[in-house]
């Protein structure tokens, strides 16, 4: 295949191109497009919650009839929080990562010449281009983007009564999310054919790089419960412009009674949660897999507890499809299924701690390269802990009562699958940008990122917990109209200015990533001093990966700083990339 | 225009931002972390270490006084109040051990060159170490959680309880006491009409002696058993100081019930109470609005519409007997409706 060299267009390559680094890169860019408008969001609408009655000029310029006067109305707030959401959670943690790094590291890190099906592989991210769009003209309809939060409940989200965000905004969001989950499903098929087929010769499933691990399992998770969001958006779309009553029952709304009869929200809440708590970890196996990566890379030590971190994500993959209804244990549904899930969801701490402590253990006794990947990947090992502590409170639902939909739950997904799942992406983008662009990104730009990102982080959504427990709802546009939320004014400050900060240092990223493609120091072969067969592979871009034949796999991706008898590092240097066969006398681990 | 306006400072920022790196030369160096950087850099972990133990104690200290009064006023709250504690008190030790491993290790272990990190690959005992840890101290989370959840959720053997109904529309709440049979008269929307703003069935004969309100009084000691109804969207009834919450769902009843057990008036005299609205009176007299007092409240936390951040309603818990009286003061729905 690779002497195959058919001649490629402009188009052929770089816009329709069915070359799965290509692909990587496309969906790399769209995500960081996407990234930029859903962090600009949280940015206007925490200056409306840090200054509820000042305006601003900012808010004027960008919200037009939503931000008249330079104070944003209601339905604005709401619109903004619910695309913010959405972009964030499918079209930058779920696209963004897991389309960028599945389809950049399969192929190399498995030993494919490309994806199983790069047609497919093509029309994935165009669907997934498609669904951006659509989402993104989404935002400028002039009844209002959709606004119902993330979660799009009805019958908020059926009825253009309720709310004027369910008009035309709502339906373009729920076209816009079948797409998506059509290109998912393309994705998610590929990415298993691929890795279960096409590995190199030697390459056996106890010896794939856990990231390839983490991406296996994430699009099975996909694959089994994405469809399950598409039949409700089906239906929700059936209940809006059909007249169905799948999802709605006995409402009277603006003085008139209307037809719908025999229908549940609760329905729409069991399928909509049947895609939304796995999606968790559909964002966030495949930072965890990245981040165990860079973290035994840069440790020059071995993941600790290989075998392990294989049964942890399995297990977590499987409790992760029996546990959506801890999101709704006060819905009202039966008290004994919210028994049910409770003890489903607190067992996920198990395998969460076992993969916890083998990170921590992975560091012990390294020899640790601080290079911003790995800044990244152990910052994310602690928010991950950090956010995750605080889910023992929210899985179970006695303590559920009373901080169920609070400013506490927002502050905990944010630590534990958001910030945990960004600092993943950037861990990757630092780590395998010199084989997505044969360049370098510059390191003190790297660290400056890492040091404003993470404090930020932490002083963003540290104090968010601590008016959760004062009582404090999300959502809530403003919060004075209640005397007893005065006091939280200030607090609500400290978070506003930790986020802008935070936000504006997205710029230096951005900035680094855009001149380091023009301008960055040229790439060697293996710069971080690497196992996996990626680092085997020529720096320039070449259709089918590897000049030649496929290289042989003859270990694991972990061979670092491995010794012989004597005590002295095997072949005098502290890495043993996979092609290297095993020496005499060596042990396979 | 003004939006392209901030777009093109933007872009200027970019390109000043560009040059300036071009000129400091930063893309033309080695990217690889150098020994000085690992140096730097963990030591620089170890603050980042050290700045989020501070922001947890701070937090701690600082926000205490912003949160609910510890003092549950329903003795069911009284349970999850103890759940919640040794959760929080778990979570606390874990937060801290984990968080300084990493910390501390990071530093430790920072990058020297020529240093031969330890080729440390499995543990079976560790793995086992830490795998059982965490289901056992789970095991006891889950029962105690599991035990609490039943006693709070059933309601079959309550005594004599007092049965409300509380309506829930864009955006504001409505409430019904069950009048002297204690039972509710049916309710759909399809019977609203004129004063009958929550859709009662008036020919159900236990319609005519329930009793209409806008404000909420409970009694001190006895149970209290409420009833939801939704009339268009969902909304969620959430009363933080019961330690109370459930979502009102159109078309189906929900219900929620609690022993009320500190009256307003206890309420206001705690010291937690005190501290925290000291705090917002005197926020609230630098910015010239008035001083509040202590009151209890249901308010709506499920996404309703536009104004769902402003959808409440006072709660008043009295003694009994004072409720008693109150109660009798009440026109029914009945008398209402005949008006």
């Amino acid at each position: 295949m690779s002497d195959h060299h058919h001649k490629e267009t402009f188009v052929t390559k770089y816009i329709f191109s069915q070359d799965h680094k290509m692909i990587a890169k496309q969906y790399l860019i769209t995500g960081m497009f996407m990234g930029v408008i859903g962090v600009f969001m949280s940015m206007l609408f925490r200056l409306q919650l840090a200054y509820p009655e000042q305006s601003f000029t900012i808010i004027e310029a960008f919200l037009g009839k939503g931000g008249e006067g330079g104070q944003m109305t209601p339905d604005m707030y709401y619109g903004l929080v619910t695309i913010h959401g959405t972009i964030m959670v499918f079209f930058v943690l779920t696209a963004g990562l897991s389309g960028t790094f599945s389809n950049l590291l399969i192929p190399l890190q498995i030993g494919a010449r490309d994806m199983a099906s790069g047609f497919l592989n093509m029309i994935s991210y165009w669907l997934f281009f498609l669904s951006s769009m659509i989402m993104f003209i989404s935002i400028f309809v002039h009844t209002g983007m959709a606004s119902a939060g993330w979660t799009v409940y009805p019958p908020l989200s059926a009825l253009p009564q309720a709310m004027s965000g369910s008009g035309l905004g709502m339906t373009l969001w729920l076209a816009s999310m079948a797409i998506f989950i059509a290109s998912s499903l393309l994705g998610s098929l590929n990415y298993i054919v691929t890795v279960l087929n096409l590995r190199t010769k030697g390459m056996k499933m106890t010896r794939l790089p856990l990231t390839i691990w983490a991406f296996l399992i994430t699009a099975i998770i996909g694959v089994v419960s994405f469809p399950v969001l598409l039949s409700a958006a089906l239906l929700l779309l059936f209940d809006r412009s059909l007249g169905t009553s799948f999802f709605l029952s006995d409402i009277f709304i603006q003085g008139e009674v209307l037809h719908y009869k025999g229908g549940s929200p609760i329905l729409f809440e069991h399928l909509f949660w049947f895609l939304g708590h796995p999606e968790v970890y559909i964002i966030l196996l495949p930072a965890l897999g990245i981040t165990s990566e860079v973290i035994s890379t840069n440790a020059r030590k071995p993941i600790f507890g290989y075998r392990a971190m294989i049964g942890s994500i399995m297990a977590i993959a499987f409790l992760s499809t029996i546990v959506w209804g801890h999101h709704m244990f006060v819905t009202g549904m039966n008290p004994f299924l919210g028994s049910v899930f409770t003890f489903t969801t607190l067992l996920i701490a198990i395998p969460s701690a076992v993969k916890a402590f083998n990170y921590i253990t992975t560091l012990w006794k390294g020899n640790l390269q601080l290079n911003p990947a790995m800044l990244f990947s152990i910052g994310m090992v602690s928010t991950f802990i950090t956010g995750g502590l605080t889910g023992l409170i929210l899985g179970d639902s006695a303590l559920d009562i009373n901080v169920h939909d609070t400013m506490f739950v927002v502050a905990h997904f944010h630590l534990v699958m958001g910030i945990s799942a960004l600092f993943g992406m950037f861990a990757g983008v630092y780590h395998w940008f010199p084989k997505m662009y044969g360049k370098m990104m510059s390191k003190d730009l790297g660290y400056l990122h890492f040091w404003i990102t993470a404090i930020s982080a932490y002083g963003v959504f540290f104090p968010m917990h601590f008016i959760g427990l004062a009582g404090l709802p999300r959502r809530y546009y403003s919060n004075t109209a209640f005397p007893i939320f005065d006091d939280l004014l200030h607090i609500n400050k400290v978070i506003t200015v930790f986020a802008i900060i935070g936000g504006l240092a997205q710029l230096i990223f951005l900035a680094n990533f855009f001149f380091s493609i023009r301008k960055g120091k040229k790439a060697v072969q293996n710069p971080w001093r690497g196992n996996s067969l990626e680092w085997t592979a020529p720096v320039k871009h070449i259709h089918g990966n590897w000049d030649g034949d496929i290289p042989e796999v003859h270990r694991w991706a972990y061979d670092y700083s491995k010794v012989d008898d004597n005590g002295d590092l095997w072949g005098g240097q502290d890495f043993t990339p996979q092609n290297i066969p095993i020496r005499d006398g060596e042990e396979e681990f | 225009m003004k939006a392209l306006f901030f777009i093109l400072i933007f872009v200027v920022i970019a390109t000043a931002f560009w040059q300036f790196f071009k000129l400091l030369g930063l893309f033309k160096k080695e990217q690889v972390a150098s020994e000085k950087e690992n140096n730097i850099n963990g030591w620089l972990m170890l603050g980042l270490g050290g700045f989020i133990y501070g922001l947890m104690l701070y937090s701690m200290i600082q926000g205490k006084v912003v949160l609910l009064p510890m003092l549950s006023a329903s003795t069911e709250g009284e349970h999850i109040d103890n759940l919640f504690i040794i959760t929080m008190g778990l979570i606390f030790v874990v937060q801290f051990i984990t968080q300084f491993l990493i910390y501390y290790f990071t530093f430790k272990y920072r990058g020297v060159k020529g240093k031969k990190a330890t080729f440390y690959a499995d543990s079976h005992k560790l793995e086992m170490w830490w795998t059982i840890t965490p289901t056992v101290v789970l095991s006891v989370l889950i029962i105690y959680g599991l035990w609490t959840w039943n006693n709070v959720q059933d309601l079959s053997n309550a005594e004599n309880p007092l049965i409300i109904e509380v309506y829930a529309k864009q955006f504001q709440w409505e409430a019904r006491y069950a009048g002297e049979d204690n039972q509710l008269g049916i309710g759909n929307v399809r019977f609203i009409k004129g004063i009958n703003t929550m859709g009662v069935d008036m020919s159900d004969l236990s319609s005519a002696d329930d009793i209409p309100v806008r404000e909420l009084y409970l009694p001190k000691g006895r149970k209290v058993i409420f009833k939801f109804r939704s009339q268009d969207v969902l909304h969620s009834a959430y009363m933080p100081h019961f330690r109370a919450q459930i979502n009102c769902v159109p078309g189906m009843i929900t219900s929620f019930g609690f022993t009320p057990s500190v009256t307003t008036l206890e309420m206001r005299d705690n010291e937690d109470t005190k501290a925290k609205f000291d705090a917002i009176n005197e926020l609230r007299v630098e910015r010239g609005d008035d001083a509040v007092e202590f009151d209890y409240l249901l308010l709506c936390n499920k996404i309703c519409g536009s104004s769902h951040y402003n959808m409440q309603m006072k709660v008043t818990v009295v003694e009994e007997e004072d409720f008693n009286s109150w109660l009798k003061e009440q026109k029914t729905l009945a008398q209402v409706i005949n008006q």
